[in-house]
């Protein structure tokens, strides 16, 4: 197997949903980019084909068919929670899930269920994860990616596309993108992604970006400082947010006071993680750090 | 969403949680008359925003006859409440809850919350009553407890008798205590909610374990599934532009500033009202038009940024992945026509099919300003509505 995060061009994918309208079209795309989609599954369409992908009722049915070992839910978001439980229950290693608005009660019981199973969950409500030049899967535009050697992990999908374009427009390629997602309950977080990009040979360096709700972000900062060989520098999205909204993301909110911009930002600076004062200088500010370290001719890919 | 006190309570009463007796009023007649109903010798007046803090903006009275409960509500009826909750401009009282007075003996918090790091919902509580829990937590944290919920076994007796001892219920009332949090947390769970916070709880001089406020939030991703708890929505709480934006499946969010937003992804629609203020400017909205804008939402979207009147410019950020630029740019174009523009309008375009979009841009004849990037279009759009 190769070294990577998450996934690479041996990573045999599912699709949850194929028969969708956006599941349709995002196989489409991820299959032109290279990804090995293997299969589908849609209750009732079992022995149909989507863009020369079979169809299976079953997820369990469709691992057996063709060895897949990833998936990708497309479903809507009142049925989404089933269909992550029936890709752990079929012991896929990963599970990326792309629906948004799913019920936050239905992903607690989701992430009391994957206690102890071997599937990690990445999102849901994510763009996907994306090993540039290898593999694909979720949404995000594949032309943007270069191959390199900088880490990327997220809560939000445009702002993902936004450093992975500044870094390519510098000539930084990437090695794996990940977009954890906008909800509060989430099957991946910052650690565990700043982990495996910490154990990977090929990733020098890796950009965090975040947004106002929650900890995640000062936990994420703490790690780094304690266990981070690699340098990390940060976004926070939603300095301007007022108290007690959601802006867009069902995470996205500041409670009870909790959850600010300038209080991860604070905490961030403070465990050694730079952080870009505007979004528009993201692979600007890691680049900075990038010459600091030494690192910039190694990241240097085009 | 928000719900009102009276709505709460409502709820919470099916599930067996106690309440006071209490009325919802319209007017001050239907007040007057529900206090009769009532029939109690002192009851309260109480004021139903969707916002906390409502005792100490006067928007809660208590009435010792019927000449009392017709002074006060026709005194907080048609008020504006301003707390610490509803920002400067207040908030104007529509609805009373007339209820009946108690005896209290002491007041306690209790709540349900969704923690975030452990993915549990957590019981809360403290002898603290009547204090906000986060002014509690940032002095006192030792007088909160904390009970964290298995989801397959939900709340167990022992963890409902154990807060109830931690935060000194009397122990002739602990069974009561534990059927109340038992009840609220299966409130919590069949409906979805996202809070669900007691503040005061009060243990009564008759013996009674009560609710006397409540406060219910609700998860808006599972309302498909709450057509109940749907009817209690209250539209004249919601900003307008708010609701109509949720017409046409966009995320719109009214702020105080002059500049207008519009831009595809939650995240970059944040980090666009932060680049906008960094650059001297005040953004007038948060607005996310999502993966799948066409030309009607875009169209949409300008008509609700323009309804405030405090708009003095638009700046237009995408960054189009699958979401073509182009097709982002024919929008745009359309919709500018569509509504007569007459302020400036700056566009950001990056990505697919950047170099056709900006074409259709400048060969459209409208006045629209474009960028050259996320820094320059927030520059721009500050200088230009200077």
């Amino acid at each position: 197997m190769n070294v990577s995060v998450f996934i690479n061009k041996d990573t045999l994918v599912l699709v949850q949903g194929i028969t969708g309208g956006t599941a349709r079209f995002h196989t489409k795309q991820m299959l032109e980019y290279g990804t090995k989609i293997v299969g589908g599954t849609s209750p009732g369409k079992g022995g149909q084909e989507v863009e020369g992908v079979p169809v299976f009722n079953t997820v369990r049915e469709a691992v057996e068919a063709t060895g897949a070992n990833a998936s990708v839910i497309y479903v809507p978001a009142p049925f989404a929670a089933d269909s992550i439980i029936e890709a752990v229950d079929a012991e896929l290693d990963l599970v990326i899930c792309i629906t948004e608005h799913i019920p936050v009660l239905d992903m607690v019981k989701v992430k009391r269920y994957m206690e102890g199973k071997k599937t990690r969950l990445v999102g849901p409500n994510c763009p996907g994860v994306i090993t540039a030049d290898e593999c694909k899967i979720g949404i995000m535009p594949g032309y943007i990616h270069k191959k390199g050697h900088v880490g990327v992990v997220s809560r939000s999908g445009t702002l993902t596309y936004e450093a992975v374009h500044q870094l390519t427009q510098a000539g930084i390629g990437q090695t794996t993108a990940v977009g954890i997602g906008g909800d509060p309950v989430n099957g991946t977080n910052f650690i565990d992604v700043l982990k495996a990009f910490n154990e990977d040979p090929e990733t020098y360096a890796v950009i965090m970006i975040g947004e106002i709700g929650g900890t995640a972000e000062e936990e994420a900062a703490k790690w780094v400082q304690a266990n981070m060989t690699k340098p990390v520098v940060g976004f926070i999205g939603g300095r301007t947010a007022p108290p007690g909204k959601r802006m867009g993301h069902a995470g996205a909110i500041i409670s009870g006071g909790k959850g600010t911009a300038d209080e991860k930002i604070r905490v961030m600076n403070e465990c050694g993680i730079k952080v870009a004062e505007t979004p528009a200088v993201m692979g600007e500010t890691l680049i900075e750090v990038l010459k600091e370290k030494g690192l910039y001719e190694k990241c240097k890919t085009h | 969403m928000n719900i009102h006190e009276y709505q709460g309570k409502e709820i919470l009463r099916k599930y067996g949680v106690t309440v006071p007796n209490g009325k919802v009023a319209f007017t001050v007649e239907e007040a007057v008359e529900a206090a009769k109903e009532l029939g109690t010798e002192v009851c309260v007046v109480k004021a139903q925003i969707h916002a906390g803090g409502r005792g100490k903006a006067g928007g809660v009275k208590v009435a010792k006859n019927l000449d009392e409960v017709r002074t006060y509500a026709s005194e907080i009826l048609g008020k504006t409440l301003v707390t610490h909750q509803t920002g400067p401009e207040g908030k104007e009282v529509k609805r009373l809850l007339i209820e009946e007075g108690c005896d209290i003996k002491k007041e306690y918090y209790v709540g349900l919350v969704l923690d975030r790091s452990t993915s549990r919902v957590v019981l809360m509580g403290s002898e603290e009553g009547g204090t906000e829990i986060e002014e509690v937590a940032a002095n006192t944290p030792e007088k909160i407890f904390k009970e964290e919920i298995d989801p397959v076994l939900g709340l167990m007796p022992f963890q409902a008798r154990r807060l109830a001892f931690n935060i000194n219920i009397p122990k002739e009332l602990i069974n009561q205590a534990v059927k109340f949090m038992t009840g609220l947390y299966n409130a919590y769970i069949d409906k979805d909610c996202s809070i669900a916070e007691i503040n005061p709880l009060v243990v009564t001089g008759d013996g009674k374990v009560m609710a006397l406020d409540a406060k219910l939030n609700f998860d808006s991703n599972a309302l498909y599934r709450q057509k109940d708890v749907l009817e209690y929505r209250d539209l004249e709480e919601e900003d307008p532009k708010e609701i109509e934006a949720s017409k046409y499946d966009l995320s719109y969010i009214a702020l105080d500033g002059n500049i207008g937003c519009m831009v595809n992804g939650a995240g970059l629609a944040m980090a666009t009202m932060d680049i906008v203020k960094h650059y001297g400017g005040e953004p007038a909205n948060f607005l996310d038009v999502g993966g799948g804008a066409t030309a009607e939402k875009v169209t949409e979207a300008f008509k609700i940024i323009l309804s405030d009147p405090h708009v003095k410019g638009i700046f237009v950020n995408i960054f189009g992945g699958i979401m073509k630029c182009d097709v982002i740019a024919e929008g745009v174009v359309e919709a500018a026509k569509q509504v007569g523009l007459t302020i400036p309008l700056v566009v950001r375009l990056e990505g697919t099919n950047v170099d056709l979009g900006k074409k259709i841009l400048s060969e459209s004849g409208l006045d629209i300003t474009a960028a050259e990037s996320m820094a320059d279009g927030a520059q721009k759009i500050v200088s230009l509505v200077k």
